[in-house]
Protein backbone atom coordinates (compact mmCIF):
# COMPACT_ATOMS: atom_id res chain seq x y z
CA UNK A 1 0.00 0.00 0.00
CA UNK A 2 2.85 2.33 0.74
CA UNK A 3 4.18 1.91 -2.77
CA UNK A 4 0.94 2.73 -4.50
CA UNK A 5 1.67 5.02 -7.41
CA UNK A 6 0.42 8.57 -7.24
CA UNK A 7 -0.20 8.46 -10.98
CA UNK A 8 -2.89 5.84 -10.41
CA UNK A 9 -4.70 7.71 -7.68
CA UNK A 10 -6.83 9.90 -9.89
CA UNK A 11 -5.79 13.16 -8.32
CA UNK A 12 -6.65 16.36 -10.23
CA UNK A 13 -4.25 16.32 -13.23
CA UNK A 14 -2.35 19.52 -12.40
CA UNK A 15 -1.59 18.25 -8.88
CA UNK A 16 -0.52 14.86 -10.20
CA UNK A 17 1.85 16.51 -12.67
CA UNK A 18 3.41 18.74 -10.02
CA UNK A 19 3.99 15.76 -7.73
CA UNK A 20 5.53 13.75 -10.56
CA UNK A 21 7.78 16.68 -11.49
CA UNK A 22 9.18 16.72 -7.95
CA UNK A 23 9.80 12.99 -8.00
CA UNK A 24 7.01 12.17 -5.52
CA UNK A 25 5.76 9.03 -7.20
CA UNK A 26 4.46 6.84 -4.40
CA UNK A 27 2.09 7.27 -1.49
CA UNK A 28 5.08 6.93 0.82
CA UNK A 29 6.78 9.96 -0.78
CA UNK A 30 3.71 12.14 -0.44
CA UNK A 31 2.75 11.15 3.09
CA UNK A 32 6.26 11.56 4.50
CA UNK A 33 6.27 15.24 3.60
CA UNK A 34 5.13 17.84 6.10
CA UNK A 35 2.08 19.86 5.07
CA UNK A 36 4.00 23.08 4.53
CA UNK A 37 6.41 21.48 2.11
CA UNK A 38 3.57 19.87 0.20
CA UNK A 39 1.94 23.28 -0.10
CA UNK A 40 5.09 24.69 -1.72
CA UNK A 41 5.45 21.69 -4.04
CA UNK A 42 1.87 21.97 -5.22
CA UNK A 43 1.98 25.76 -5.14
CA UNK A 44 -1.45 25.90 -3.52
CA UNK A 45 -3.04 26.90 -0.25
CA UNK A 46 -3.33 24.70 2.80
CA UNK A 47 -6.83 23.48 2.00
CA UNK A 48 -5.87 22.02 -1.37
CA UNK A 49 -2.76 20.43 0.13
CA UNK A 50 -4.84 18.89 2.93
CA UNK A 51 -7.42 17.64 0.45
CA UNK A 52 -4.66 16.03 -1.61
CA UNK A 53 -3.22 14.36 1.52
CA UNK A 54 -6.68 13.12 2.51
CA UNK A 55 -7.20 11.68 -0.97
CA UNK A 56 -3.81 9.91 -1.02
CA UNK A 57 -4.34 8.65 2.55
CA UNK A 58 -7.72 7.18 1.77
CA UNK A 59 -6.25 5.22 -1.12
CA UNK A 60 -3.09 4.16 0.72
CA UNK A 61 -5.01 3.10 3.81
CA UNK A 62 -5.65 -0.66 3.97
CA UNK A 63 -9.33 -1.67 4.05
CA UNK A 64 -10.87 -2.32 7.44
CA UNK A 65 -12.76 -5.37 8.70
CA UNK A 66 -14.89 -5.84 11.75
CA UNK A 67 -13.44 -8.23 14.32
CA UNK A 68 -16.43 -10.46 13.64
CA UNK A 69 -15.54 -10.75 9.96
CA UNK A 70 -11.99 -11.57 11.03
CA UNK A 71 -13.24 -14.31 13.35
CA UNK A 72 -15.43 -15.78 10.64
CA UNK A 73 -12.57 -15.85 8.12
CA UNK A 74 -10.31 -17.54 10.67
CA UNK A 75 -12.98 -20.14 11.46
CA UNK A 76 -13.71 -20.75 7.77
CA UNK A 77 -10.07 -21.45 6.93
CA UNK A 78 -9.99 -24.51 9.18
CA UNK A 79 -8.92 -23.51 12.63
CA UNK A 80 -6.21 -21.24 11.29
CA UNK A 81 -3.66 -23.26 13.25
CA UNK A 82 -0.96 -25.87 12.79
CA UNK A 83 -1.44 -28.54 15.43
CA UNK A 84 1.87 -29.62 16.96
CA UNK A 85 0.60 -33.11 17.82
CA UNK A 86 1.62 -32.48 21.45
CA UNK A 87 -1.68 -32.46 23.26
CA UNK A 88 -0.69 -30.29 26.22
CA UNK A 89 0.99 -27.73 24.01
CA UNK A 90 -1.90 -27.63 21.56
CA UNK A 91 -4.32 -27.06 24.44
CA UNK A 92 -2.37 -24.12 25.80
CA UNK A 93 -1.91 -22.64 22.35
CA UNK A 94 -5.61 -22.86 21.63
CA UNK A 95 -5.26 -25.46 18.89
CA UNK A 96 -1.70 -25.07 17.71
CA UNK A 97 0.72 -22.61 16.14
CA UNK A 98 -1.41 -19.78 14.71
CA UNK A 99 -1.34 -18.94 11.02
CA UNK A 100 -0.71 -15.38 9.98
CA UNK A 101 1.38 -14.62 13.08
CA UNK A 102 5.00 -14.84 14.09
CA UNK A 103 5.85 -17.48 16.68
CA UNK A 104 9.24 -17.55 18.36
CA UNK A 105 10.76 -20.72 19.85
CA UNK A 106 13.40 -19.98 22.44
CA UNK A 107 15.58 -22.26 24.49
CA UNK A 108 19.08 -23.21 25.61
CA UNK A 109 21.24 -25.27 23.28
CA UNK A 110 20.46 -28.96 23.06
CA UNK A 111 16.88 -28.59 24.30
CA UNK A 112 15.33 -29.64 21.01
CA UNK A 113 14.47 -26.51 19.03
CA UNK A 114 15.70 -27.85 15.70
CA UNK A 115 14.01 -31.22 16.35
CA UNK A 116 10.79 -29.36 17.07
CA UNK A 117 11.15 -27.40 13.83
CA UNK A 118 11.77 -30.59 11.86
CA UNK A 119 8.61 -32.11 13.30
CA UNK A 120 6.61 -28.97 12.47
CA UNK A 121 7.97 -28.95 8.93
CA UNK A 122 6.84 -32.52 8.50
CA UNK A 123 3.40 -31.82 10.00
CA UNK A 124 2.78 -28.95 7.63
CA UNK A 125 3.30 -31.17 4.60
CA UNK A 126 0.82 -33.81 5.71
CA UNK A 127 -2.68 -33.94 4.26
CA UNK A 128 -5.36 -32.26 6.31
CA UNK A 129 -6.94 -35.55 7.36
CA UNK A 130 -3.77 -36.27 9.32
CA UNK A 131 -3.79 -32.86 10.97
CA UNK A 132 -1.45 -31.17 8.51
CA UNK A 133 -1.72 -28.12 6.31
CA UNK A 134 -1.19 -29.96 3.04
CA UNK A 135 1.25 -27.36 1.86
CA UNK A 136 4.87 -26.62 1.20
CA UNK A 137 7.43 -25.56 3.77
CA UNK A 138 10.36 -23.17 3.39
CA UNK A 139 13.07 -24.09 5.88
CA UNK A 140 15.75 -21.45 6.27
CA UNK A 141 18.69 -23.31 7.73
CA UNK A 142 21.47 -20.99 8.89
CA UNK A 143 23.39 -23.44 11.02
CA UNK A 144 23.41 -26.37 8.61
CA UNK A 145 21.47 -28.47 11.05
CA UNK A 146 18.75 -29.70 8.70
CA UNK A 147 18.96 -33.44 8.32
CA UNK A 148 16.69 -35.02 5.71
CA UNK A 149 17.53 -38.43 7.10
CA UNK A 150 16.20 -37.37 10.47
CA UNK A 151 12.99 -35.99 8.96
CA UNK A 152 12.27 -39.25 7.17
CA UNK A 153 12.98 -41.12 10.40
CA UNK A 154 10.53 -38.87 12.29
CA UNK A 155 7.97 -39.44 9.55
CA UNK A 156 8.34 -43.22 9.59
CA UNK A 157 8.10 -43.44 13.38
CA UNK A 158 5.25 -40.92 13.91
CA UNK A 159 3.14 -41.57 10.84
CA UNK A 160 3.97 -45.10 9.77
CA UNK A 161 0.71 -45.45 7.86
CA UNK A 162 1.66 -42.65 5.47
CA UNK A 163 5.34 -43.24 5.18
CA UNK A 164 5.04 -46.93 4.52
CA UNK A 165 3.12 -46.15 1.33
CA UNK A 166 5.20 -46.06 -1.85
CA UNK A 167 6.43 -42.70 -2.97
CA UNK A 168 4.62 -40.78 -0.23
CA UNK A 169 7.79 -40.23 1.74
CA UNK A 170 9.28 -38.67 -1.36
CA UNK A 171 6.20 -36.54 -1.94
CA UNK A 172 6.07 -35.22 1.61
CA UNK A 173 9.75 -34.48 1.94
CA UNK A 174 9.71 -33.06 -1.56
CA UNK A 175 7.49 -30.33 -0.25
CA UNK A 176 10.15 -29.06 2.14
CA UNK A 177 12.41 -26.48 0.48
CA UNK A 178 15.66 -25.83 2.33
CA UNK A 179 17.43 -22.50 1.89
CA UNK A 180 20.92 -21.91 3.28
CA UNK A 181 21.76 -18.18 3.36
CA UNK A 182 25.33 -17.39 4.26
CA UNK A 183 24.77 -13.90 5.59
CA UNK A 184 22.12 -11.51 6.80
CA UNK A 185 22.07 -9.57 3.52
CA UNK A 186 21.77 -12.86 1.64
CA UNK A 187 18.82 -13.76 3.84
CA UNK A 188 17.09 -10.40 3.41
CA UNK A 189 17.51 -10.61 -0.35
CA UNK A 190 16.08 -14.10 -0.54
CA UNK A 191 13.13 -13.05 1.66
CA UNK A 192 12.27 -10.30 -0.79
CA UNK A 193 12.41 -12.69 -3.73
CA UNK A 194 10.44 -15.25 -1.79
CA UNK A 195 7.27 -13.21 -1.56
CA UNK A 196 5.99 -14.29 -4.95
CA UNK A 197 7.20 -17.88 -4.49
CA UNK A 198 5.29 -18.18 -1.23
CA UNK A 199 2.04 -17.36 -2.94
CA UNK A 200 2.63 -19.29 -6.14
CA UNK A 201 3.68 -22.52 -4.48
CA UNK A 202 1.19 -22.66 -1.62
CA UNK A 203 3.79 -22.39 1.14
CA UNK A 204 2.10 -22.84 4.49
CA UNK A 205 5.07 -22.72 6.87
CA UNK A 206 8.24 -20.66 6.99
CA UNK A 207 10.86 -21.70 9.54
CA UNK A 208 14.02 -19.74 10.33
CA UNK A 209 16.53 -21.86 12.25
CA UNK A 210 18.02 -19.79 13.75
CA UNK A 211 17.80 -16.00 13.96
CA UNK A 212 20.73 -15.72 16.35
CA UNK A 213 23.10 -17.44 13.96
CA UNK A 214 22.08 -15.03 11.19
CA UNK A 215 22.71 -11.99 13.34
CA UNK A 216 26.13 -13.10 14.48
CA UNK A 217 27.35 -13.95 10.98
CA UNK B 1 -26.55 45.48 15.71
CA UNK B 2 -25.00 46.46 12.47
CA UNK B 3 -22.20 48.86 11.60
CA UNK B 4 -24.87 51.40 10.76
CA UNK B 5 -26.15 51.28 14.34
CA UNK B 6 -22.78 51.70 16.09
CA UNK B 7 -22.47 54.87 18.14
CA UNK B 8 -19.53 56.25 16.13
CA UNK B 9 -19.14 59.38 14.04
CA UNK B 10 -20.48 59.40 10.50
CA UNK B 11 -17.12 59.81 8.79
CA UNK B 12 -15.75 56.73 10.59
CA UNK B 13 -18.86 54.78 9.71
CA UNK B 14 -18.52 55.69 6.06
CA UNK B 15 -14.83 54.74 6.09
CA UNK B 16 -15.65 51.35 7.69
CA UNK B 17 -18.18 50.52 5.01
CA UNK B 18 -15.87 51.74 2.26
CA UNK B 19 -13.00 49.61 3.60
CA UNK B 20 -15.19 46.52 3.45
CA UNK B 21 -16.13 46.09 7.12
CA UNK B 22 -19.78 45.37 6.48
CA UNK B 23 -20.58 43.45 9.66
CA UNK B 24 -19.68 43.39 13.32
CA UNK B 25 -18.10 39.96 12.88
CA UNK B 26 -15.62 41.32 10.34
CA UNK B 27 -14.81 44.20 12.67
CA UNK B 28 -14.27 42.01 15.71
CA UNK B 29 -11.70 39.98 13.79
CA UNK B 30 -9.60 43.08 13.08
CA UNK B 31 -6.80 44.50 15.25
CA UNK B 32 -6.13 48.22 15.86
CA UNK B 33 -3.07 48.73 13.59
CA UNK B 34 -4.78 46.96 10.68
CA UNK B 35 -7.99 48.91 11.17
CA UNK B 36 -6.07 52.19 11.44
CA UNK B 37 -4.31 51.45 8.16
CA UNK B 38 -7.52 50.46 6.39
CA UNK B 39 -9.47 53.50 7.54
CA UNK B 40 -6.57 55.90 7.32
CA UNK B 41 -7.02 57.06 10.91
CA UNK B 42 -4.86 57.13 14.03
CA UNK B 43 -4.39 53.95 16.09
CA UNK B 44 -6.08 55.31 19.29
CA UNK B 45 -9.17 56.13 17.21
CA UNK B 46 -9.15 52.61 15.79
CA UNK B 47 -8.92 51.18 19.30
CA UNK B 48 -11.94 53.25 20.35
CA UNK B 49 -13.98 51.94 17.43
CA UNK B 50 -13.08 48.36 18.32
CA UNK B 51 -14.00 48.89 21.98
CA UNK B 52 -17.41 50.17 20.95
CA UNK B 53 -17.89 47.21 18.64
CA UNK B 54 -17.03 44.76 21.45
CA UNK B 55 -19.48 46.42 23.81
CA UNK B 56 -22.17 46.25 21.15
CA UNK B 57 -21.52 42.53 20.80
CA UNK B 58 -21.78 41.93 24.53
CA UNK B 59 -25.02 43.84 24.59
CA UNK B 60 -26.37 41.61 21.90
CA UNK B 61 -25.65 38.73 24.21
CA UNK B 62 -23.10 37.00 22.03
CA UNK B 63 -20.71 34.44 23.58
CA UNK B 64 -18.90 36.23 26.36
CA UNK B 65 -15.54 34.55 26.21
CA UNK B 66 -15.58 34.28 22.41
CA UNK B 67 -15.77 38.00 21.99
CA UNK B 68 -12.70 38.47 24.17
CA UNK B 69 -10.60 35.86 22.34
CA UNK B 70 -12.06 34.06 19.40
CA UNK B 71 -12.81 30.43 20.18
CA UNK B 72 -12.12 30.70 23.91
CA UNK B 73 -14.16 28.96 26.57
CA UNK B 74 -14.01 29.91 30.21
CA UNK B 75 -12.78 27.46 32.82
CA UNK B 76 -16.11 27.30 34.70
CA UNK B 77 -17.98 26.13 31.62
CA UNK B 78 -15.19 23.63 30.98
CA UNK B 79 -15.55 22.25 34.53
CA UNK B 80 -19.12 21.14 33.98
CA UNK B 81 -18.06 19.76 30.60
CA UNK B 82 -15.20 17.79 32.19
CA UNK B 83 -17.32 16.44 35.01
CA UNK B 84 -19.98 15.17 32.68
CA UNK B 85 -17.48 13.25 30.57
CA UNK B 86 -17.67 9.51 30.73
CA UNK B 87 -14.77 7.19 31.36
CA UNK B 88 -14.03 3.85 29.80
CA UNK B 89 -13.81 1.00 32.30
CA UNK B 90 -10.45 -0.78 32.10
CA UNK B 91 -11.79 -3.95 33.72
CA UNK B 92 -9.79 -3.49 36.93
CA UNK B 93 -11.32 -1.39 39.70
CA UNK B 94 -7.92 -0.38 41.06
CA UNK B 95 -6.74 0.71 37.66
CA UNK B 96 -9.96 2.69 37.13
CA UNK B 97 -9.36 4.44 40.43
CA UNK B 98 -5.88 5.70 39.65
CA UNK B 99 -7.16 6.88 36.28
CA UNK B 100 -9.98 8.84 37.89
CA UNK B 101 -12.73 6.50 36.77
CA UNK B 102 -11.19 5.01 33.67
CA UNK B 103 -9.71 6.08 30.35
CA UNK B 104 -10.80 9.65 29.58
CA UNK B 105 -12.61 10.63 26.44
CA UNK B 106 -11.35 13.63 24.48
CA UNK B 107 -7.81 12.83 25.64
CA UNK B 108 -4.83 10.90 24.33
CA UNK B 109 -3.54 8.24 26.72
CA UNK B 110 -0.24 6.46 26.17
CA UNK B 111 0.26 3.01 27.70
CA UNK B 112 3.75 1.56 27.65
CA UNK B 113 5.54 -1.43 29.08
CA UNK B 114 7.82 -4.39 28.51
CA UNK B 115 6.74 -7.14 26.13
CA UNK B 116 4.30 -9.53 27.74
CA UNK B 117 3.07 -7.16 30.43
CA UNK B 118 -0.42 -6.92 29.00
CA UNK B 119 -0.57 -3.87 26.76
CA UNK B 120 -2.45 -5.64 23.96
CA UNK B 121 -4.67 -7.33 26.55
CA UNK B 122 -5.57 -3.94 27.97
CA UNK B 123 -6.12 -2.56 24.48
CA UNK B 124 -8.52 -5.38 23.61
CA UNK B 125 -10.28 -5.03 26.98
CA UNK B 126 -10.89 -1.33 26.28
CA UNK B 127 -12.14 -2.10 22.77
CA UNK B 128 -14.72 -4.40 24.37
CA UNK B 129 -15.53 -2.31 27.45
CA UNK B 130 -16.35 0.82 25.46
CA UNK B 131 -19.31 -1.18 24.16
CA UNK B 132 -20.83 -1.83 27.61
CA UNK B 133 -24.41 -0.56 27.34
CA UNK B 134 -25.24 2.84 28.78
CA UNK B 135 -27.77 1.24 31.14
CA UNK B 136 -24.89 -0.69 32.72
CA UNK B 137 -22.65 2.33 33.20
CA UNK B 138 -20.74 2.15 29.93
CA UNK B 139 -20.58 4.27 26.81
CA UNK B 140 -22.38 1.98 24.39
CA UNK B 141 -19.94 2.98 21.69
CA UNK B 142 -17.89 1.26 19.00
CA UNK B 143 -14.12 0.98 18.70
CA UNK B 144 -11.39 1.27 16.10
CA UNK B 145 -8.40 -1.03 16.62
CA UNK B 146 -5.32 -0.23 14.56
CA UNK B 147 -2.98 -3.19 14.71
CA UNK B 148 0.61 -2.56 13.57
CA UNK B 149 2.21 -5.67 15.05
CA UNK B 150 -0.25 -8.44 14.35
CA UNK B 151 -0.86 -9.13 18.02
CA UNK B 152 -4.66 -8.98 17.70
CA UNK B 153 -5.73 -12.60 18.31
CA UNK B 154 -9.38 -12.69 17.44
CA UNK B 155 -10.10 -15.81 19.52
CA UNK B 156 -8.82 -13.97 22.58
CA UNK B 157 -11.08 -11.01 21.74
CA UNK B 158 -13.99 -13.45 21.71
CA UNK B 159 -12.93 -14.80 25.10
CA UNK B 160 -12.69 -11.29 26.58
CA UNK B 161 -16.11 -10.41 25.14
CA UNK B 162 -17.57 -13.50 26.83
CA UNK B 163 -15.92 -12.47 30.12
CA UNK B 164 -17.34 -8.97 29.85
CA UNK B 165 -20.85 -10.26 29.15
CA UNK B 166 -20.74 -12.66 32.08
CA UNK B 167 -19.69 -9.80 34.36
CA UNK B 168 -22.46 -7.53 33.04
CA UNK B 169 -25.03 -10.23 33.72
CA UNK B 170 -23.58 -10.87 37.17
CA UNK B 171 -23.91 -7.25 38.26
CA UNK B 172 -27.01 -6.37 36.26
CA UNK B 173 -29.08 -9.55 36.32
CA UNK B 174 -32.20 -7.56 35.56
CA UNK B 175 -30.63 -6.38 32.29
CA UNK B 176 -31.43 -9.70 30.70
CA UNK B 177 -35.06 -9.64 31.86
CA UNK B 178 -35.81 -5.97 31.38
CA UNK B 179 -34.93 -5.81 27.72
CA UNK B 180 -35.93 -9.00 25.91
CA UNK B 181 -34.08 -7.59 22.93
CA UNK B 182 -31.07 -7.46 25.25
CA UNK B 183 -30.94 -11.21 24.82
CA UNK B 184 -29.95 -10.79 21.21
CA UNK B 185 -27.66 -7.88 21.91
CA UNK B 186 -25.48 -9.43 24.60
CA UNK B 187 -23.63 -11.95 22.51
CA UNK B 188 -19.86 -11.96 21.97
CA UNK B 189 -20.46 -11.79 18.21
CA UNK B 190 -22.20 -8.44 18.52
CA UNK B 191 -19.28 -7.07 20.53
CA UNK B 192 -16.88 -8.25 17.84
CA UNK B 193 -19.04 -6.75 15.12
CA UNK B 194 -18.54 -3.31 16.68
CA UNK B 195 -14.73 -3.36 16.56
CA UNK B 196 -13.34 -1.89 13.33
CA UNK B 197 -9.98 -3.53 12.70
CA UNK B 198 -7.19 -2.07 10.55
CA UNK B 199 -3.98 -4.05 9.93
CA UNK B 200 -1.09 -1.71 9.22
CA UNK B 201 2.13 -2.94 7.66
CA UNK B 202 4.32 0.16 7.26
CA UNK B 203 4.70 3.68 8.60
CA UNK B 204 3.15 5.06 5.42
CA UNK B 205 0.02 3.03 6.09
CA UNK B 206 0.06 4.26 9.68
CA UNK B 207 0.12 7.88 8.52
CA UNK B 208 -2.53 7.10 5.90
CA UNK B 209 -4.91 5.46 8.38
CA UNK B 210 -4.64 8.32 10.86
CA UNK B 211 -5.37 10.79 8.06
CA UNK B 212 -8.25 8.64 6.83
CA UNK B 213 -9.73 8.41 10.34
CA UNK B 214 -11.10 11.91 10.00
CA UNK B 215 -13.37 10.84 7.18
CA UNK B 216 -14.06 7.45 8.78
CA UNK B 217 -15.08 8.94 12.11
CA UNK B 218 -17.31 11.42 10.34
CA UNK B 219 -19.14 8.47 8.82
CA UNK B 220 -19.13 6.31 11.97
CA UNK B 221 -20.13 8.72 14.68
CA UNK B 222 -20.64 6.07 17.34
CA UNK B 223 -16.94 5.22 17.64
CA UNK B 224 -15.82 6.18 21.15
CA UNK B 225 -12.27 4.82 21.27
CA UNK B 226 -9.34 4.49 18.88
CA UNK B 227 -6.56 2.14 19.93
CA UNK B 228 -3.21 1.99 18.14
CA UNK B 229 -1.23 -1.17 18.98
CA UNK B 230 1.54 -0.24 18.86
CA UNK B 231 2.31 3.26 17.71
CA UNK B 232 6.05 2.51 17.87
CA UNK B 233 6.55 -0.57 15.80
CA UNK B 234 6.97 0.91 12.33
CA UNK B 235 8.90 3.91 13.55
CA UNK B 236 11.73 1.95 15.08
CA UNK B 237 13.02 0.34 11.93
CA UNK B 238 12.44 2.23 8.71
CA UNK B 239 13.95 5.55 9.63
CA UNK B 240 17.50 6.65 8.94
CA UNK B 241 16.47 10.26 9.14
CA UNK B 242 15.60 10.95 12.78
CA UNK B 243 14.52 14.49 12.05
CA UNK B 244 11.92 13.16 9.62
CA UNK B 245 10.76 10.69 12.24
CA UNK B 246 10.28 13.39 14.87
CA UNK B 247 8.40 15.57 12.39
CA UNK B 248 6.11 12.77 11.24
CA UNK B 249 5.41 11.65 14.80
CA UNK B 250 4.56 15.13 16.02
CA UNK B 251 2.24 15.55 13.04
CA UNK B 252 0.52 12.28 13.94
CA UNK B 253 0.13 13.19 17.60
CA UNK B 254 -1.42 16.55 16.72
CA UNK B 255 -3.89 14.89 14.39
CA UNK B 256 -4.80 12.31 17.03
CA UNK B 257 -5.38 14.99 19.66
CA UNK B 258 -7.58 16.88 17.23
CA UNK B 259 -9.58 13.73 16.45
CA UNK B 260 -10.03 13.03 20.16
CA UNK B 261 -11.42 16.50 20.76
CA UNK B 262 -13.52 16.81 17.63
CA UNK B 263 -15.22 13.43 17.82
CA UNK B 264 -15.31 13.15 21.62
CA UNK B 265 -13.43 9.89 21.76
CA UNK B 266 -10.57 8.39 23.72
CA UNK B 267 -7.31 7.76 21.89
CA UNK B 268 -5.12 5.04 23.41
CA UNK B 269 -1.58 4.58 22.10
CA UNK B 270 0.37 1.50 23.10
CA UNK B 271 4.11 1.99 23.20
CA UNK B 272 7.13 -0.25 23.55
CA UNK B 273 10.14 0.23 25.79
CA UNK B 274 13.76 0.81 24.96
CA UNK B 275 16.91 1.21 26.99
CA UNK B 276 18.34 4.64 27.51
CA UNK B 277 21.71 5.45 28.94
CA UNK B 278 21.13 8.07 31.63
CA UNK B 279 23.12 8.95 34.73
CA UNK B 280 25.71 6.31 34.04
CA UNK B 281 23.35 3.33 33.76
CA UNK B 282 20.97 1.76 31.30
CA UNK B 283 17.36 2.32 32.14
CA UNK B 284 14.14 1.15 30.57
CA UNK B 285 12.16 3.98 29.12
CA UNK B 286 9.35 4.35 26.61
CA UNK B 287 10.39 4.33 22.97
CA UNK B 288 10.22 7.10 20.36
CA UNK B 289 12.30 9.63 22.22
CA UNK B 290 11.85 12.66 24.41
CA UNK B 291 9.88 14.79 21.98
CA UNK B 292 7.23 12.10 21.62
CA UNK B 293 6.82 11.92 25.38
CA UNK B 294 5.24 15.36 25.26
CA UNK B 295 2.60 14.26 22.80
CA UNK B 296 0.15 12.50 25.05
CA UNK B 297 -2.09 13.89 27.75
CA UNK B 298 -1.89 10.89 30.05
CA UNK B 299 0.73 8.21 30.40
CA UNK B 300 0.39 4.83 32.06
CA UNK B 301 3.46 2.65 32.52
CA UNK B 302 2.96 -1.07 33.06
CA UNK B 303 5.65 -3.01 34.90
CA UNK B 304 6.39 -6.19 36.81
CA UNK B 305 6.96 -6.26 40.56
CA UNK B 306 7.96 -9.82 41.29
CA UNK B 307 5.13 -11.87 39.87
CA UNK B 308 2.52 -9.15 39.91
CA UNK B 309 1.61 -6.68 37.22
CA UNK B 310 1.42 -3.02 38.17
CA UNK B 311 0.34 0.15 36.39
CA UNK B 312 1.88 3.49 37.22
CA UNK B 313 0.20 6.75 36.21
CA UNK B 314 3.26 8.61 35.04
CA UNK B 315 1.66 11.68 33.50
CA UNK B 316 -1.73 13.26 34.02
CA UNK B 317 -2.98 16.84 34.08
CA UNK B 318 -5.21 16.27 37.08
CA UNK B 319 -4.35 13.07 38.94
CA UNK B 320 -1.49 12.12 41.26
CA UNK B 321 1.22 9.66 40.22
CA UNK B 322 0.13 6.38 41.84
CA UNK B 323 0.57 2.68 41.18
CA UNK B 324 -2.10 0.04 41.14
CA UNK B 325 -1.90 -3.72 40.68
CA UNK B 326 -3.93 -5.51 38.01
CA UNK B 327 -4.14 -9.00 36.61
CA UNK B 328 -4.71 -10.56 33.22
CA UNK B 329 -7.14 -13.44 33.59
CA UNK B 330 -9.01 -15.74 31.25
CA UNK B 331 -11.84 -13.20 31.27
CA UNK B 332 -9.55 -10.27 30.48
CA UNK B 333 -8.02 -7.49 32.57
CA UNK B 334 -9.31 -7.64 36.14
CA UNK B 335 -8.28 -6.65 39.64
CA UNK B 336 -5.31 -8.47 41.08
CA UNK B 337 -6.67 -11.00 43.50
CA UNK B 338 -4.98 -10.89 46.89
CA UNK B 339 -5.66 -13.81 49.16
CA UNK B 340 -6.90 -11.80 52.13
CA UNK B 341 -9.52 -9.67 50.48
CA UNK B 342 -12.60 -10.36 48.42
CA UNK B 343 -12.37 -9.43 44.78
CA UNK B 344 -13.66 -5.90 44.27
CA UNK B 345 -16.61 -5.12 42.02
CA UNK B 346 -15.62 -4.69 38.42
CA UNK B 347 -18.58 -2.50 37.45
Amino acid sequence: MANKLVSEMRLPPHLAHLLAARGLTTAKDVLSLPEVELMSVLDTGIHTARAAVAHVSEIACPPYQTALALLESVRLGGSGRLATALRGLDNSLGGGIPLGKLTEIVGPSGIGKTQFCLKLALLATLPECYGGLNGRVVYIDTEFKFSSQRIIEIGKKSFPQIFRQEGLAQKMSGRILVVRPTSLSDFTKSLEQMKVTLLQHDVKLLIVDSMAALMSS
Amino acid sequence: MEIADLPICTSHRAKLLAAGYSSLAALSAADPPRLALDLNIEIPEAEDILKIAVCANKFKGADGPSSVIKGAQNAWDMLSDEQSRKHINTGSGDLNNILGGGIHCKEVTEIGGVPGIGKTQLGIQLAINVQIPVECGGLGGKSVYIDTEGSFMVERVYQIAEGCISDILEYFPHYQNKAPSGQEKLKPESFLADIYYFRICSYTEQIAVINYLEKFLGEHKDVRIVIIDSVTFHFRQDFDDMALRTRVLSGLSLKLMKLAKTYNLAVVLLNQVTTKFTEGSFQLTLALGDSWSHSCTNRLILYWDGNLRYAYLDKSPSLPAVSAPYAVTGKGVRDAVSSNRKRARVM
